[in-house]
């Protein structure tokens, strides 16, 4: 149950909505994972997902990239696209791209290879067989590479960067994918100070062309962002609003911060 | 006084009277032996039909002589000489005048030759020792007399028939003979209906398919008569029918315990560890072998003991597998964890090795395991034949999968084994030795593998290719069932055996199993994780 | 990729040695020190046919992961195919001389050939079914396997049973396949008589030729953009996914590929082996030919070739030398191997350069990737 509702009423988001997620509960085995859950994202924003393990982050991030089917709700993408139809390529292919938790790129692949699969494009095997490397394709890779620092190391093994390299580099594959919405999990975990100021900084100037959801434990991080937090407690809505408001909320405090 | 008078009159009208009741007995002394007479020349004519005849003359006869001449021309110890006499060996090998019951020890053996028979000569031969035999002191003849008169429902044999009813105490042999009059009645023309109809109701009663043939070739019936034996035939198709069912399910069933046995360590393995080990056959091949080697050295040693060889076989065989299971964690499996592929060929590998040795040191042949007494023989229930050993193995998969249950629920390694395989990092931290664990685990599952050896070596051939015939078998009764559940695995392996025992006299054996893999395959591919797969981030991991 | 030299020293090294083979068996006469034996050259026409299989094999492991262990089904289906042309090929010079029929259906008493025997007595229809029949059966199974995200040891399992299944249905009479005894007795293929030597010599080169041709298409397909996806599949799916890749297509399209190259190479191994029964189905052949490729290197293509020769040569010695022995070898094989050549012998060779020119740098280098999604 959402309990700081969203000023913008539920029918009008359809509209004015990248992402509106409505009612949503996921449960196993008993256990619910999701408990009605609803977040509305408007376009162009960065929105930070907190709350305690268990409260259900990475489910809705499933949920919402088609991992996981959910029981009752609906997730709409857009103005009209339910999500909850539609399998993980598909959502991909919709332009949602996801990063997950654990860095996870292609190892034995170089940092090139990398971001040319992520490229948009074509992805049946009739067209991959014939591909040839476009000076476009090659254009749009030299951009992110800058982008994300790894100009030098275009020819290496995504399996010889560094952890926070690898991080850099799988959301530059988000970005070659050219979502509309980023769903990013955890992205500064693991990570030195001065490698998640560099974070924080990127996904600003990624936000600057696309929504994007950041879910994180780090709240000095999420207080960098500067961006409307919304906090989740198992499998719901416990509040929503700035980082100062949501500190400040007896609940939240309650159940997260005090502790 | 008056008493006496009494008595004597008595005795006097009784003895009046006793000469016609002799008659009304048995037919006239002068006319049985001319009935006599004519079957012995029959029996030594040399002439199949006429040997037939005579053989059911002299059986009907109701002659004394009658039960020794057939048995000894059963037995093939009745003897024709050049002049058409008969004469007859005795059991204790002397020769005896057949039409007198004397001996004749001036006949020479040379001079006689063997009465010969062929099948319409035997089949009359059993019908005549049916009904010759019903009066015998043992109730299992008895039981088998009746039988045979069942078959031949010859309307000759039914004064000794009744005799045997009315005099009969055993229930069982009671029951036959019953039934053979119900036979018999019916092919006497001059049976009244309701008698008719009487022994229609018994057949039913029987049910089997003796009953339902002897039903069927029912003809010159009087229309009630025939339609009552039409529904009966329907009613026993009904029950057969069903007999059948439930005789498929017992198949199945005694399938699936073998399933069980051959999977149920491989639940452990596979199922709690995640070690995919080829050599799990071998186990079980190994397990076969400590029991033969357990029975060799009882024979040879403390043949008393062999009726107890195979309870002293199941431990030993767990012992032995669960230690061949700890080197091979040791030495081979611990560096392959979390390297599924890997670990699946190294252990092929291993499977050749092992097989390779066993044949070396045994030799490729099968070996002779015995079955003590006790697990020999069959008992009936109802339309159903159940083999002991079958029975004992159902009994015994079922007590090794509670026992397995019970370990891992109830003992500290149990407790310790799901603590590693549920979080191994957390359960080292809390000073459980890890390595330890998972070697004893594996050793649990490959003596479990053992004990299924001894079960296994009851009803297949030990040889060094034991387990090979098992383990695609095992590891769809455990993905079939769901990885990690031991209950899955129950349930997956008795379903598993009935749909093959049902599909079997559908498709045939092979063609049978073929199906049940296609079906498996299709099944996995819907729902790879099984039948009761466990849900949640965890199962994804 | 990596092993730049491996792919013209493959070429060279097949085509070389089996043109060398047949001019030597053809040109030399018997006694010469310089004649190679007519049991050679059939011995090195199976070793190339099993190239196949062995190359067939590493596509699918070794660039998308699946550990096929019924790959040798496709293997004897191809085989089957061209066996049954063959087979009519005898024509009336049968044992029972029924110009239709092949001597085991005369011996079943069956008086008709059944339907599917129907166009085999065309090599070119044989041909097509040893690609089509293999294909058909890879794709059934395949899009059924992979659009339900059957992967690791299941899948493993499952192609296992899926070739068991199938030895015992060749195993019946009543398929029509000759049962037991398979398909033999084969006199001549394309009206060249198969006990000559020159026959076979031509069998072998066109095996060289065409095992040559499939190392190049497989070259092919991992180096091109296809590949490197299926390389993502195989290492991260559900991130391939999350890309908007199907890895499944990807999967199906290489699984079906790979089930006709082995297809091929059955086609082209019965007629120099001379006979084809169900016990090509059984599920150690197939697990053997996996052992082929981890020998030469997994992921490696030369190594796949390699290692069925190399393998196969040690099985035609020990086998003959101590039979005893030969299961043990094998065995020890497949646990040395998987436990201390895990790369196989090039991908061991490959690494060398490679981790001397890295050696300060990286540590990780030398780590194996992550070989499948199964966790213990």
């Amino acid at each position: 149950m959402s309990v700081s509702a969203p000023a913008a009423a539920p029918h009008a988001a359809a509209i004015g909505t990248v992402l509106y997620v409505d009612g949503v509960s996921v449960s196993f085995d008993g256990f619910r994972a999701l408990n009605n859950l609803s977040l509305i994202l408007a376009p162009g924003e960065m929105r930070a997902v907190i709350g305690p393990n268990g409260a259900g982050k990475t489910t809705m991030m499933d949920v919402i990239t088609g991992r996981t089917r959910p029981d009752t709700g609906r997730v709409v993408f857009g103005a009209t696209t339910d999500l909850t139809k539609l399998d993980e390529p598909a959502i991909a292919a919709l332009g949602i791209g996801r990063k997950f938790q654990k860095p996870t790129v292609f190892e034995p692949l170089d940092v090139w290879t990398n971001l040319l699969l992520a490229l948009a494009g074509d992805r049946r095997p009739r067209f991959t067989l014939r591909a040839r490397e476009t000076a476009e394709e090659r254009a749009r890779i030299e951009a992110i590479l800058a982008t994300i620092r790894l100009t030098d190391h275009r020819h290496r093994r995504a399996a010889d960067l560094s952890h926070g390299q690898k991080q850099w580099l799988e959301i530059g594959m988000l970005l070659a994918q050219e979502p509309q919405l980023l769903l990013v999990d955890e992205p500064v975990a693991g990570m030195t100070d001065a490698e998640t100021e560099q974070t924080a900084e990127l996904l600003r100037t990624i936000n600057e062309t696309r929504s994007v959801v950041v879910v994180e434990h780090d709240m000095a991080f999420v207080r960098a962002l500067g961006v409307r937090v919304t906090v989740l407690h198992e499998g719901s809505v416990l509040s929503e609003g700035s980082i100062d408001h949501v500190s400040e909320d007896p609940k939240v405090i309650e159940v997260y911060l005090g502790r | 006084m008056r008493r006496l008078v009494v008595s004597i009159l008595l005795l006097l009208l009784m003895a009046a009277r006793m000469p016609a009741f002799a008659q009304q007995a048995a037919p006239p002394a002068a006319a049985a032996d001319s009935v006599v007479a004519t079957a012995l020349a029959d029996l030594g004519s040399g002439d199949y039909d006429r040997i037939r005849h005579g053989v059911s003359a002299l059986a009907f006869s109701g002659d004394d002589r009658a039960l020794a001449i057939i048995e000894a021309l059963d037995a093939g110890t009745l003897y024709v000489r050049a002049d058409h006499k008969l004469f007859l060996k005795s059991p204790s090998g002397a020769i005896l005048d057949a039409a007198t019951g004397k001996a004749a020890p001036d006949v020479m053996a040379s001079g006689l030759h063997e009465v010969r028979v062929n099948n319409p000569v035997r089949s009359a031969m059993d019908a005549a020792l049916g009904s010759l035999r019903l009066l015998s002191p043992d109730a299992a003849t008895r039981t088998k007399a009746a039988e045979a008169v069942f078959h031949s429902h010859d309307p000759r044999a039914l004064p000794t028939l009744e005799k045997a009813i009315a005099r009969e105490t055993n229930a069982a042999a009671r029951r036959r003979e019953t039934q053979a009059r119900a036979a018999v009645v019916l092919f006497i023309p001059a049976t009244p209906l309701p008698a008719r109809l009487a022994a229609i109701a018994t057949l039913r009663a029987r049910g089997d398919l003796d009953a339902r043939s002897l039903l069927d070739s029912l003809h010159n019936q009087p229309p009630e008569a025939a339609a009552a034996a039409h529904t009966a035939v329907a009613a026993i198709d009904r029950s057969l029918a069903l007999w059948g069912v439930v005789q498929s399910i017992y198949f199945g069933i005694s399938l699936g315990s073998v399933l069980l046995l051959a999977a149920a360590g491989l639940a452990i393995t596979f199922g709690v560890m995640g070690v995919i080990n080829m050599a799990h056959g071998e186990m079980v091949m190994i397990g076969a072998y400590t029991t033969f080697l357990v029975q060799q050295a009882i024979r040879a040693h403390w043949p008393d003991l062999f009726g107890a060889s195979l309870i002293i076989a199941i431990p030993a065989a767990f012992l032995v597998s669960g230690a061949v299971g700890v080197v091979i964690e040791r030495t081979l499996i611990r560096f392959l964890y979390g390297r599924p592929l890997e670990t699946l060929l190294a252990t092929w590998g291993l499977s050749l090795i092992l097989q390779q040795g066993v044949r070396t040191m045994f030799g490729p042949t099968n070996q002779d395991v015995g079955t003590p007494a006790w697990m020999r023989g069959s008992i009936d229930v109802g339309g159903l034949s159940l083999t002991l050993n079958r029975l004992y193995i159902i009994v015994f998969a079922i007590a090794v999968l509670f026992a397995l249950m019970a370990a891992l629920r109830y003992t500290a390694l149990g407790l310790r084994m799901r603590a590693v395989t549920q979080n191994r990092r957390m359960a080292a931290a809390m000073g459980i030795r890890t390595p330890w664990i998972d070697a004893l685990t594996f050793g649990l599952g490959s003596g479990v593998a053992g004990i299924a050896g001894v079960a296994l070596s009851q009803i297949d051939n030990v040889s060094p290719n034991l387990g090979q015939n098992y383990i695609i078998d095992s590891f769809m009764v455990v993905v079939f069932g769901g990885v990690g559940n031991l209950w899955g695995t129950a349930v997956a392996a008795l379903t598993l055996g009935v749909v093959n025992k049902f599909l079997e006299p559908v498709a045939g054996a092979v063609l049978g199993k073929i199906v049940v893999l296609v079906l498996l395959i299709l099944f996995i591919q819907r729902r790879p994780r099984g039948m009761f797969p466990l849900k949640g981030r965890a199962a994804e991991a | 990729m990596k092993t730049t030299l491996s792919t013209p020293l493959t070429l060279i090294l097949v085509l070389g040695g089996a043109a060398l083979m047949a001019a030597l068996n053809l040109a030399t006469p018997a006694g010469s020190a310089m004649h190679v034996p007519d049991y050679a050259i059939q011995l090195a026409g199976k070793y190339l046919c099993y190239a196949m299989l062995a190359l067939a094999v590493d596509l699918v492991w070794g660039f998308a992961g699946i550990l096929s262990l019924g790959h040798a089904a496709f293997f004897a289906l191809g085989g089957y195919a061209m066996g049954m042309y063959l087979m009519r090929e005898i024509g009336a010079r049968g044992v029972y001389g029924n110009a239709i029929l092949p001597d085991f259906m005369v011996f079943l008493g069956w008086n008709h050939l059944p339907w599917y025997w129907y166009g085999f007595n065309w090599l070119g229809f044989a041909v097509l079914m040893a690609l089509l029949v293999p294909g058909v059966l890879a794709w059934i199974f395949g899009w059924l396997a992979f659009r339900s995200r059957v992967s690791g040891v299941y899948l493993s399992i499952i192609t296992q049973a899926l070739t068991y299944a199938l030895l015992l249905a060749f195993f019946r009479n009543e398929m029509g396949f000759g049962g037991n005894n398979g398909l033999t007795d084969f006199k001549d293929i394309a009206g060249f008589p198969l006990q000559s030597a020159a026959t076979h010599c031509g069998l072998l080169v066109i095996s060289a030729v065409v095992l040559c041709g499939q190392f190049l298409l497989a070259r092919a397909l991992v180096a091109s953009r296809f590949g490197k996806v299926l390389v993502a599949v195989r290492d991260a799916e559900s991130r391939t996914r999350f890309l908007g890749y199907r890895p499944e297509s990807y999967k199906l399209f290489v699984f079906v590929a790979s089930a006709v190259m082995a297809g091929i190479g059955g086609a082209l191994y019965v007629p120099q082996i001379g006979i084809i029964n169900p016990s090509e189905f059984s599920p150690s052949n197939s697990i053997e030919a996996v052992i082929w490729v981890a020998v030469g290197g997994r992921g490696t293509l030369s190594g796949a070739i390699l290692g069925a020769v190399l393998v196969n040569l040690g099985k035609t010695w020990l086998t003959g030398a101590l039979p005893e022995l030969w299961l043990f070898g094998l065995g020890a094989l497949f646990i040395f191997v998987t436990l201390f050549l895990p790369k196989g012998i090039v991908g061991t060779l490959a690494q060398w350069p490679r981790r001397k020119r890295s050696a300060e740098a990286e540590t990780e280098t030398s780590r194996p990737a992550p070989l499948s999604e199964t966790s213990p």
